[in-house]
Order: structure tokens, then sequence, then C-alpha cells
């Protein structure tokens, strides 16, 4: 069910979401927080919902989506759309469009709908700010997820998050790599049980979360750490043994090969916005493993 | 239970730190390390049902290592062909995830198929080259998990053929674990014969036995209730509670299952295991940490404080269900199912009283029940407290006012219940029980993991918490014996209609003490 309401107030809002609960027995019990998408892009918005609803599915919350109307008009104007039931995955989700002089008070408009005593995420799928623990809409949020994938430079992007930085900030290059990760992390378990020397992170140049996989090498490793434009594999270079994982740029399998041993082909697709969102809320806690990853990026040799 | 980031494990690690491993890396998944798993009991349907969907799952969740081989070991004249369509077609009816051809694809590159039976040597020959083709192969890594999903009574020639064969052999660099099911003998003296023999040739810390409840989130979420809150804790004893009540019932009769269950019973197929268990989780001290080893200590120690409350035939009960209309189906007596003998004197129903005798506990009769056939498919803990010493109120105000009950929805409609008494909204002061309730369903809707997953994926990491030990095994035995030897004197069961809620004797055994079974 989808409930529009033009040039409203937070007020007629919250008793419109009131008499949904009551009159169509919506539910707004068991949710776990309160989400917060902000973008002004209108064709990401969509998709970014749908990414959010699924994400839901595992943690039932309360939907704030924040978009810009129209900035320059003189008079300050809200606009919402309330979307409950099938449209709204395992949760509701309230539409706000602010116009005029509203379009910088973000916060005021939303804190009337965060759900009591519950924590609050929010999400940026684009632009986001520059230091997202400062932003007026952060600054009300537990934990903040920003995504250099769809800045427009994603590598400054990705590179400028350190600054940016405040502990419960994450990005969701950082989750699209957690099986990569999983995957190198377990080869490492086997034997020969030898160090890292050095490493290679190769892949596009527009593709954040191979920075930051880069990064995290480097965190974690004393030898030098180098990224590279060109078919997608990281190589991890060890006395005896080389190991590679690498797949091709549009496919789902990947292949593990280690030095003397048989190839191993594992799925390994590039993971949907979906999951990585699912992944971020799981823990609200602060990421210390992808600062120093951020940190690490700066150690990273650009080839 | 299986923490992400693990410290580098002893023994076949050293002392390795593995660089790209942080005990702050939550986030980060364990996937297992290469090896391949023999499945005994491919036809079986613990095999269908259970096994090869958990493993598709859990290949589909990104968490098998990508050697991963699965050997089905049976007598059938199959091809390779044939027993990839066999487990192609268990994915696909019965896992839990959805399919995707890509996972089944290299899945199916490690599939393998050896033709053999228990008695033969050659088959256990065949099965060992399979295993170092593979090791070859693909990458195995030589670790190997022999999975039993075959009659206890089978276990003995398997082991020995294991043995034999030389698969078994503990090795530099390589280990190797059996799984085995339940039943675990069918007395504590078979109990203890089945133990040595599997021990004989595998080391302890080498056994994982399956009581799936043990992997259900439900059960693990009484560890997270009891101990990471601070709320449940000075009520949880004989202080507050009045009784606990543990039942796990069915719907679904034995027609088909004689060969199985007949001589068996409801007490030695649920109570011997998942009902202990639960009584174990719910009884025990706090462990002092999640290691496996303080989690086995405690529930060991409970286990050898609880016992039997006497005299037996006013504590318990066993019932056999007899004809009755079921959900709106006319249904059969036990006596008339195929594969029953007409003189079975196989129990469909058990109940049992058992005393903790603990500081804790003392005083707080704890009922178990079991039975087939019952009302509806239901299993749940509830803790009943005791009723407040005065009430302020008139008796006519709470009339309607029960006990407070916790209680533990273990399945269906996982979730945790709590019942008090609130006022009847209207003018006058009238008190009746609410109930409040927390549901898995609703605060976490997306799919948890079946039993299976989680467990097999703890046997792949070496990880026993989930899985009773030997000591706990013969303790149950220990405590149920004694009723068993009773209702074995007895002889016949009491019958109950089928769709009701068990015998009479059943019923009485409570009201005896002024208490009542819950109707869950």
């Amino acid at each position: 069910m989808i409930v529009d309401l033009l040039d409203t107030s937070t007020d007629a809002v919250n008793k419109k979401l009131s008499e949904l609960r009551e009159k169509a027995g919506v539910v707004t019990m068991g949710r776990v927080g309160t989400f917060i998408i902000k973008s002004d892009n209108v064709a990401l918005l969509e998709e970014s919902i749908e990414a959010a609803n699924a994400a839901s599915h595992e943690h039932p919350s309360r939907g704030l989506v924040v978009t810009t109307g129209n900035a320059d008009v003189t008079e300050a104007q809200l606009d919402a759309q309330i979307r409950v039931g099938g449209d709204a995955g395992a949760g509701e989700i309230v539409v706000l469009r602010l116009s005029g002089p509203l379009a910088d008070h973000a916060n005021s408009v939303v804190t009337p709908f965060l759900l009591p005593d519950i924590p609050v995420v929010v999400w940026w799928p684009d632009a986001a700010p520059a230091v997202p623990a400062q932003d007026p809409l952060g600054q009300l949020a537990i934990r903040r997820i920003t995504d250099a994938t769809n800045c427009a430079d994603p590598l400054a992007a990705i590179k400028s998050r350190l600054a940016g930085y405040t502990a419960g900030d994450t990005d969701l290059a950082w989750s699209r790599i957690t099986y990569w990760r999983a995957l190198l992390t377990s080869a490492l378990d086997q034997k020969p049980h030898e160090q890292i020397d050095s490493a290679l992170v190769s892949g596009l140049q527009n593709e954040p979360a191979l920075d930051v996989l880069a990064g995290w090498l480097a965190s974690r490793i004393d030898g030098p750490v180098r990224r590279a434009v060109g078919e997608l594999k990281v190589e991890l270079e060890r006395k005896t043994e080389t190991i590679t994982l690498s797949r091709p740029q549009e496919g789902a399998t990947a292949t593990l090969s280690r030095t003397g041993k048989p190839d191993a082909l594992v799925p390994l697709a590039r993971r949907e916005t979906r999951e990585c969102l699912a992944e971020e809320l799981r823990r609200l806690d602060a990421d210390e493993i992808y600062f120093a990853a951020l940190e690490g990026i700066e150690k990273v040799q650009y080839l | 239970m299986s923490p992400a980031g693990a410290e580098a494990r002893p023994g076949a690690a050293g002392q390795w730190r593995n660089p790209l491993r942080d005990k702050k890396d939550k986030r980060l998944p364990r996937i297992a390390g290469p090896c391949a798993m023999v499945l005994f009991g491919v036809t079986g349907d613990l095999a269908h049902k259970k096994v090869v969907p958990a493993i598709y799952d859990l290949a589909n969740r990104g968490l098998l290592p990508p050697t991963f081989s699965l050997v089905g070991f049976a007598r059938r004249d199959w091809d390779h062909d044939a027993f990839a369509q066999v487990i192609l077609d268990d994915i696909k009816e019965h896992s839990r995830t959805p399919f995707r051809q890509a996972i089944w694809e290299r899945l199916a590159d490690g599939l393998r198929f050896v033709q053999g039976t228990f008695d033969d040597e050659a088959g256990f020959n065949r099965l060992g080259e399979t295993l170092d083709k593979l090791e070859a192969e693909r990458g195995t890594g030589g670790n190997h998990v022999f999975y039993l999903a075959i009659p206890p009574k089978s276990f003995p020639v398997v082991c020995e053929q294991l043995h034999k064969s030389g698969l078994a052999r503990p090795e530099e660099d390589r280990w190797s674990r059996v799984v085995i099911e339940k039943p675990f003998g069918h007395d504590l003296q078979s109990a203890r014969e089945l133990n040595h023999v599997v021990n004989s040739v595998f080391p302890e810390e080498s056994v994982f036995r399956i009581d799936h409840y043990l992997g259900k989130e439900t059960v693990q979420n009484i560890l997270a209730l009891r101990f990471a809150n601070q709320l449940w804790d000075p009520i949880w004893n004989a202080h507050y509670v009045d009784h606990v009540q543990i039942t796990m019932a069915e719907d679904i009769g034995l027609g088909g299952r004689g060969g199985y269950y007949d001589g068996i019973g409801a007490a030695r197929d649920v109570i011997q295991n998942h009902l202990i268990q639960l009584l174990a989780l719910t009884a025990m001290e706090e462990p002092v940490s999640f290691k496996p080893s303080a989690l086995q200590a405690e529930k060991i120690k409970v286990l050898s404080a609880t016992q039997l409350a006497e005299p037996l035939d006013e504590t318990s009960s066993h019932g056999q269900y007899a004809a009755g209309w079921q959900g709106g189906e006319k249904v059969v007596g036990l006596l008339d199912e195929e594969g029953f003998s007409k003189e079975s004197t196989t129990e469909t129903f058990a109940a049992i009283t058992l005393e903790v005798d603990t500081r804790r506990w003392a005083g707080v009769p704890f009922y178990l029940r079991t039975g087939k056939r019952l009302g509806r498919r239901v299993t749940e803990i509830a803790l009943v407290f005791k009723r407040a010493p005065h009430l302020p109120f008139d008796a006519t105000m709470t009339d309607e006012l029960g006990a407070n009950a916790l209680v533990i929805r273990v399945q269906p409609d996982e979730g945790i219940t709590l019942r008090f008494g609130s006022k009847v909204p209207g003018n006058a002061m009238e008190v009746r029980d609410v109930n409040m309730d927390f549901s898995y369903g609703s605060a976490f809707v997306e799919d948890s993991p079946e039993a299976y997953e989680r467990l097999i994926l703890d046997v792949l990491l070496g990880e026993p918490s989930l899985f009773p030990v030997n000591a706990e095994v013969e303790l149950a035995w220990e405590i149920l014996d004694p009723v068993l030897d009773q209702w074995a004197e007895i002889g016949k069961p009491d019958p109950y209609e089928a769709g009701t809620w068990g015998p009479k004797s059943a019923f009485d055994m409570l009201h005896r003490t002024g208490r009542d079974w819950r109707r869950p």
C-alpha cells in the first residue's frame, strides 16, 4: 500500500502511520532499527530502496528515505510518501522529499520518525559527506554506510574515507570483498606456513573494492602491495608458493591456484548491494579492520 | 560457538599465526580447510532430506572449501551420472536456499561414487583409491569426514573396515573424523559398547555425534537468553520456579517405520537425546566461557546430579496411540500400522519426572514428555513459576489468573513467550493472563540456517561445542534406564486416542501434585 501526502507536516505523517497501524493492522513492533537512506539521485533511489527492502528481511527496520525536491524555492515544503505491506519489505518506508530551506535540515524532519531506543543507520548510496559523522543525519546514527563505487571518482572517494573516518563508518566497497578475503585467509591456514612477502591486486581502475582489498593486505603484511589495472586477480607471493585468486571480470566462477597444487574452481560472483547491506547491518560496532585497511591504502603502490 | 577469526589451532598448525586472521575481523566467515566427506547411507532418508541439502546450502552460502568433495558409498549399481542425478534431486527437492546452477556445477565436480557393501574389503579399498585420487586431482589435503548415516548395528563392521584399510589412521597434517547419528545404543550397556567400538578406531576428539537439536537457533538461544541477560538470572531457580515442562510432540504416526521404531520407543528415540539435552541447557550452571570444554563440563555436572523421581509408577507414564481422528483424517492405531506386530509393546508416548539435585533446583520437578500422534507438532520448554504468596486481590478478581510462565518455543514459531497477569480492560479490577511474545519470525525474518548446516560446518571446522560427548550420552542412559526397565516389565503401554495429548496416566502424573500439563 502506498499513501502520498503532499505539502504536509511530520505530525500529519505520524498520524497517518498510527492510523495505518490500527486500521490496516500494519505492525510496527519487533523492529531492530531505523534505516535512513539519503540520496538526490532519483534513479538510484528506487534501486536503493529495493536493496534495503531485501536487507530488511534479515533486519526488519523502519525505512526513512530522504531526498531533495526543489532546493531553490523560497518556501520550505515537505512531501511524504508512506509505503507499507508488500511495498516495503519487512518494515514500513516513509519517503521524505525536502524542498526549499528545509533541504538543509534533514535531521529535524527525520527525528520524529526515529523508532524509540533502537539503533539508527544511515546509508548514502552515492555522494556522501566528507565526514559522515558530522553530517546532520550522520550525527543521529550509530552506523554510517557510504559507497565509493557509486561516486563520481571512486578511487578518490575511497581514499577520502580515511580523513573523514569516525568509528562506526563503513563502505560497501569493503563488504563487497568479504568472500575474497575469506578465501584468501582460509588458504593461508593451510601449509606451507610462510609469511606473505608481497602481494598484487589487479582489476578495473574504477573498482574501489580492490583498492580497499589492497589496503587490507598492506595493513596485514610487511612487504609491498601493488595495485594494477588489468585482469581481475589477487596474488599473494611467498617463499615457495604463490596463491592466486582470479576471476573473469564478468564471470561468476573464480579460480584459486596454488603453486604445485591443482587449481580449484569456486563460485565468487560480484556481490549484490542487498547482500553487502545485510552484512553491514549485522554488526553496529566499529570495524577496526576496515579502518586499518583505509590506512593501508596509503601504503599501496599504484602501478 | 564457531567464532570468526580463531587463533591458530594447536596440534596441526603448531604456532602458525595466519597474518590475515584477526579476532577483531568479526565479519569474516570461517571457511573450512580442504577435505572430502564420505557418506555411508547415501540412499537413506537422512542423506536425502538433511545431509545432502545442507551441504548444498553451505556451498551456496560460500562456506565450503573450494576443493570439497563428496563421496557416496553404497551397494547400488550406479555409475557417476546416476549418482549425480540422485544428489541433484535431493538438492532441488530439499535445500533451503535457492538453486543456482553455478553452485551445483562446482559441487558436481567433486562428486564421486564407490560401490560396495559394508563387509566387502574390496569396496573399502576402492574407497581408499578414490580418496587418494581426489587428494591428488582436487587437493582435498587427505582430510576426511566419514559420515555414518547408517543403522547402529552396522557401525562395528564399518569402523573395522575403515581401520583395516588404513583410512582412519591418524597421520601428521591430516585429520579423520567420524559423524554418527542417534540412537547411541538402546541402554547404558549397549551405549558403552558402541562407544568402545567407535573409539577403538577414532579417538574421542574425532567423534562427532549429531543431536540436531543442538544445531537449532532457538536451542543455542537458551544460552544467550540465560547468560547474556541479567534479567532472568535471579528467578531461574527453585525460589521462583515451581516446575519445568519440556515437551516434544508430533502429529505424525509411524506407518512404514516399524523397522526402525519397533522395540525402540519414544523414550529412547527422543527423551534420551533431545529432551535431556534441553534439560541440561535449561538447568546447567553458567559456563565460565564458551569454550567447548567449559560447556561440556557444566552439562556433565548437571546431568550427573539428575535422576528419575520415585516411585516410578506415580511419576512416569507410557502410552501407545490407538485409532482416532487426527486433524480431520481418520488414522489407525500403532498395532494396525504397517511393520508393527499386533503384540507390540513399543511406547509412542513417554513422560517422566526428573529431579535435579543441586542447590539451584532441589524440589523443582522437571516433567519431560514426548509422543507421536499428539495434538500438533510442537517443541517447547516452559518454566512455570510459583504463584504469588499473597494476592491482595479478591478471589473473584484473580479466578482466571494462572501461573507466570517463561516459554521457549523451540519449534514452530520459534521464539520466547512470557505469560503474566494483566488487568482486563473494563470498570472492575479483574486480572487475566496475557502473553508477551518475541518471535524470531518477526525480528529476524531472514531464513536462519538449518541445524544440519550448522553442525556439518562445525564438523568440517573441527569445532566440538555443539556435539554431545561420550559422558553426556552415558549419563543420559543412566538416567533413563530404570524407567525403561520398569516399562519393559509392565509390558503394555496405556492407549490414547490419536490426536489427543496422551494417556490418562500422563495427566494423573501431574494432577497428583496439584499441577497440570500445558496445552502447547
